[in-house]
């Protein structure tokens, strides 16, 4: 009780956004038990309306801290384990997006399915709880605690289609895997919290200056840099820790493909950045080398394997394993000792724009779902102009963004990434980043080419959901939008990145 | 008005395509005539641009400048910035009226998803007169990569057999090229930052500092000619320069005829602009660096020589157009790189004229096509003496193509090689070849199919032209023989750019003349004297060389 006692109110406000979703995935559970099967639409709107409840969370937070100039910045929560700043305030927004759409998305493909349980969105919103963990968290074992809750809930969220083998495959395979990097990671964390004697991210990053300046080549902080960097890569899915993610993806319900595409791979790289920026930035020369490697070999492996995919899925699989390695390159950019900001700029507004446009490729493909057909085949793409025009003219959009084809809001990811790349003078990473995205051009076109040019197997319009109809609406008006009017969204990653926990990010204040 | 021109001129064709939008797509005429409304329309929102342009000819640097510079994403430094010089006055008019004339030839030969076609090509318009405003080197990438897109699916959904191949192999090649140019623009950027302090994309500001590049001894000529380079690639696919063209006969024979006619007439200029508006004067020490140049012309000379001979051997009219398409820019890229005035001015005055003679002849072998279904030469013959009318405007637009005095092709190839030659006659000598291989390759396809009697029963009931077809060739016919008879006017046009151009590459250290440019209100007599022109015989400028190679 002792410790309960150190928490003041300032401490609820900043948790705020959890408790309430927290509180409506518990909430679910129980309406869905008492309402019959035919209103089971009533967990999704309270999911919803749970979500909007968590953005005024957040809304209030960024409020309050605008309040006093101590806080403008951020603010310690929770016994210093949350460090609730504009960076985490970012990814909360990014993630209640990505939720919501995915919510839209998911209502009529979990009924076609006959899988419409209130626990889906229980655990969707429970997810969510998770990343907020991970990309507030600022102390190793609450951003550990938060991986967990989201891997659990995802790994489920996997499975859910019980009667699909493809799924239970798939959510077993990712469960293994998954448990698998986390006892890496989990390793990694305590080496760490065994050389620095402390859990917290700014006394790791304090300890360990310490210690490498002693011994830059210290063993222990070698080895617990390695295997927590390798658990990190695992959750992005970057090669070679990737092979996950196209079976993961391939087998899960479609609208949770695209969810985990973007709002757990954001989750993931917020707690990427966390980690390598605010805890293990003293080793940056150590991992610098590293991620150039990883970095190729993603980009590389993924584009290559992304030309042979035939299942729509899979291939978007591929597509945004390729994407994790143009990110890469941002935080590649810098020198040995500093980051660019450019690069962190740019990993963020990739972020933005990737939830936006891969979430929408997904709808797309969601839509697709009806009746008998799974839909998640090249072919049955074929002809879709003629069956379903508006969503062939979004899908087409998004597949260009995603090729980062200028005024699309895919092109500022890239445009960022590798700025930062020649603003620091890594000439050839650049060139090579660039030449591997007209790579990817060539498989985002054969599914335009299907889409376009193919002759549509079954006749007759596509029905849509005006749910689906509003997520794709959601996310084509973004990727449009931001392609073409950038400069708030410029400013918001300005904004975001405002706090100074390290050096070298402190210099994008000005 | 005046303010605001240009952006009418470029939106014109999208107002289209979004009122087109809201057509119903069965209404298939009604689709067909708001596109044609539009097509005409953005061609004669363009004519206002001709007297207020000509008034103001002699004035050196943009004129019509709209928008500041960072007014469009201020915290990248990226600005909606447009303003023409008369390069790109000129381009612009043959895009607009090349524009009209495609969507015009278009009524018939596009039955199936009519509302999509117009709603593409009309988008792929404001794509093309964007590359030629933007002042802005964001803005410029911005129009020149989203134009691929209505050009592929162009190609890909309205093209020949292979269309899904051609589709994709321009893409990926025209956007291969173009991603290293980002970067190359990304370095500029980021080099006029070190030197200024400022974060701008302006094409006028990068003007003053890019080309120090070359002499500033934290980069030096080795990364100048990287940069150089990393632009090249992006032009040199799209002109083709050889050995980049391999995706032109591709694309060029599985588009729409009117894809192919927009294709060769406007989108190859892309690439011969992209050298003048950004190569030129972005890199004039490399340029004028003896081995870069002799590349150049080589590349140059091989495309002239090579496009020629590969045009002799073609079974298919189209494809042999296409590779006269490689021929004839060679010519332009000859010229461009002969660095004086009289090579560019004949440069851009014959990539004018290619745009008029090898349009017609893309409109030529869909006419055909349209009526037989094959372009296979063997299949024809004899065919003047079923369609004369077709055979007369053919037989002038061959001419014109081949270069025959009194028609426009002569005055940019002798404009061209007249500029060739006063650099070195080797080169001049190599290049005048491809003048006799056009005329060879031209007149053995008029023979093949026009003369003699009607050989193949399947041709005896064509009918000739119908008064549509006969009016989309009006236009060119009258330009072929204007530009052909009296091309003073264009040549006034061109010279002050032209000039400006030749003595920032030639001297780029004299009197701040690449600042010069961008100032309006500057009056240049002082230092334009010395390259001032007096018009020879074919109104052509001569050339009074400025200092020669570099100081």
């Amino acid at each position: 009780m002792g410790a309960l006692s150190q928490f003041n109110w300032n401490d609820y406000t900043l948790a705020l956004p959890i408790t309430l979703l927290t509180l409506f995935a518990l909430g679910i559970l129980l309406i869905d038990l008492m309402i019959p099967p035919e209103t089971k639409w009533a967990n999704a709107v309270t999911a919803l309306i749970g979500v909007l409840f968590a953005t005024a969370g957040v809304v209030k937070i960024q409020l309050w801290m605008q309040t006093s100039r101590s806080t403008s910045m951020g603010s310690l929560a929770m016994m210093r384990t949350m460090l609730v700043d504009r960076f985490a305030l970012y990814f909360f927004y990014l993630f209640l997006a990505a939720t919501a759409i995915s919510i839209l998305m998911s209502m009529r493909y979990m009924k076609t399915e006959h899988e419409n349980h209130g626990e889906y969105y229980a655990l969707m919103l429970l997810s969510v709880v998770g990343m907020m963990c991970m990309a507030a968290g600022f102390d190793i074992v609450l951003i550990f605690i938060g991986l967990e809750l989201m891997a659990i809930s995802t790994y489920v969220l996997v499975g859910f289609l019980r009667r699909d083998r493809r799924s239970n495959e798939a959510a077993l395979k990712y469960m293994l895997l998954g448990a698998f990097s986390s006892g890496i990671f989990a390793y990694g964390l305590s080496l760490l919290y065994g050389l620095t004697g402390s859990t917290n991210l700014g006394e790791i990053s304090r300890q360990l200056t310490q210690i490498l300046a002693r011994n830059p080549y210290h063993p222990v902080a070698i080895i617990a840099l390695l295997t927590t960097i390798v658990g990190l890569l695992f959750k992005i899915a970057a090669v070679p820790f990737h092979q996950w993610a196209p079976d993961a993806y391939e087998g899960a319900p479609t609208c949770i493909t695209g969810f985990m595409s973007v709002a757990v791979k954001a989750a993931g790289w917020a707690m990427l950045l966390r980690i390598l920026i605010w805890g293990l930035l003293p080793m940056r020369s150590v991992w610098l080398p590293l991620l150039v490697f990883v970095s190729i070999a993603t980009m590389t492996g993924a584009n290559f394997a992304a030309l042979t995919q035939t299942n729509t899925k899979r291939l978007l699989a591929y597509s945004s394993i390729a994407h994790v390695g143009y990110m890469l390159l941002g935080l590649i950019a810098g020198t040995v000792t500093e980051l660019s900001p450019d690069g962190i700029k740019g990993i963020l507004i990739y972020l933005l724009v990737y939830t936006f446009m891969n979430l929408g490729a997904f709808g797309v493909i969601t839509s697709l779902r009806y009746r008998n057909v799974i839909g998640d085949e090249l072919d049955d793409l074929n002809g879709l102009y003629s069956r379903a025009p508006v969503e062939a003219v979004l899908m087409l959009i998004f597949l260009l963004s995603l090729a980062g084809i200028p005024p699309l809001a895919g092109f500022y990811g890239k445009y960022f990434i590798f700025l930062s790349l020649i603003e620091t003078k890594h000439y050839a990473l650049a060139s090579l980043g660039v030449l591997y995205s007209v790579f990817g051009l060539y498989y985002y076109l054969k599914m335009a080419n299907a889409m376009f040019m193919g002759q549509p197997e079954e006749q007759g319009a596509l029905p849509v959901s005006w749910t689906m109809r509003a997520a794709l609406g959601v996310t084509a008006f973004a990727t449009l939008f931001i392609g073409i009017m950038p400069d708030r969204f410029i400013q918001l990653v300005n904004w975001s990145l405002g706090l100074a926990q390290s050096p070298a990010v402190a210099k994008l204040i000005h | 008005m005046q303010n605001h021109i240009l952006s009418i001129i470029l939106f014109t064709p999208l107002l289209g395509a979004l009122i087109l939008l809201f057509v119903p797509k069965e209404n298939k005429d009604a689709i067909r005539w708001i596109a044609n409304i539009f097509a005409l329309g953005g061609f004669l929102v363009s004519l206002p641009l001709v007297p207020m342009f000509w008034a103001q000819r002699l004035e050196p640097g943009f004129k019509f400048i709209e928008g500041t510079p960072n007014n469009w994403i201020p915290s990248i430094g990226a600005g909606y910035v447009i303003g023409i010089d008369g390069i790109s006055f000129l381009l612009i008019m043959l895009t607009t009226l090349l524009g009209w004339i495609s969507i015009l030839s278009s009524w018939t030969a596009i039955e199936n998803r009519v509302k999509e076609y117009y709603v593409w090509f009309l988008i792929l318009q404001t794509g093309m007169l964007g590359v030629f405003m933007a002042l802005d080197f964001f803005l410029f990438f911005v129009f020149w990569e989203a134009m691929l897109v209505p050009m592929y699916l162009l190609i890909g959904i309205w093209g020949g057999p292979r269309k899904l191949y051609a589709a994709i192999k321009f893409f990926l090649y025209t956007l291969a090229g173009s991603v290293l140019m980002l970067l190359g623009i990304l370095f500029l950027y980021f080099h006029h930052h070190g030197v200024t302090g400022i974060y701008t994309f302006s094409l006028t500001a990068l003007y003053e500092t890019a080309p120090k590049i070359y002499s500033d001894p934290a980069y030096g000529p080795t990364i100048a000619t990287l940069l150089f380079f990393a632009f090249f690639f992006a032009f040199a696919i799209k002109v083709p320069m050889f050995p980049f063209h391999t995706w032109l006969p591709d694309a060029h024979v599985e588009a729409p005829t009117a894809g192919s006619v927009i294709l060769a007439g406007v989108l190859l200029k892309m690439g011969t602009y992209g050298f003048i508006r950004f190569s030129l004067p972005f890199f004039p020490d490399v340029l004028m660096h003896t081995k870069v140049r002799g590349w150049m012309i080589t590349l140059s000379i091989i495309a002239i020589i090579y496009g020629a001979l590969v045009s002799l051997m073609q079974k298919d009219m189209k494809k042999l157009v296409a590779y006269s398409s490689v021929s004839h820019l060679g010519f332009c890229t000859l010229g461009i790189f002969a660095l004086n005035s009289a090579g560019l001015s004949g440069s851009v005055l014959q990539q004018i004229n290619h745009g008029i003679s090898t349009g017609a002849l893309f409109l030529i072998v869909g006419i055909l096509y349209e009526r037989r279904h094959t372009r296979e030469i063997a299949e024809y013959g004899g065919i003047s003496n079923v369609m004369p009318v077709y055979a007369t405007i053919t037989m002038i637009m061959f001419l014109s193509s081949m270069g025959l005095p009194l028609l426009n092709g002569f005055v940019g190839e002798f404009t061209i090689l007249q500029g060739t030659f006063m650099e070195n006659w080797r080169w001049g000598a190599w290049a005048v070849p491809g003048v006799v291989l056009a005329a060879a390759y031209l007149l053995w396809l008029y023979q093949r199919v026009f003369f003699g009697t009607v050989t193949n029963p399947k041709n005896e009931k064509l009918h000739d032209l119908t008064p549509r077809e006969v009016l989309t060739f009006v236009p060119l016919l009258i330009m072929a023989f204007w530009i052909g008879l009296y091309p003073k006017p264009f040549f006034q046009i061109l010279e002050q750019p032209v000039n400006q151009l030749v003595q920032n590459v030639r001297n780029p250290q004299a009197a701040g003349a690449v600042n010069a440019t961008l100032r309006p209100a500057v009056k240049q007599e002082a230092t334009s004297a010395p390259v001032a022109t007096t018009a020879s015989a074919i109104g052509a400028p001569a050339v009074s060389h400025p200092a020669k190679g570099k100081n």
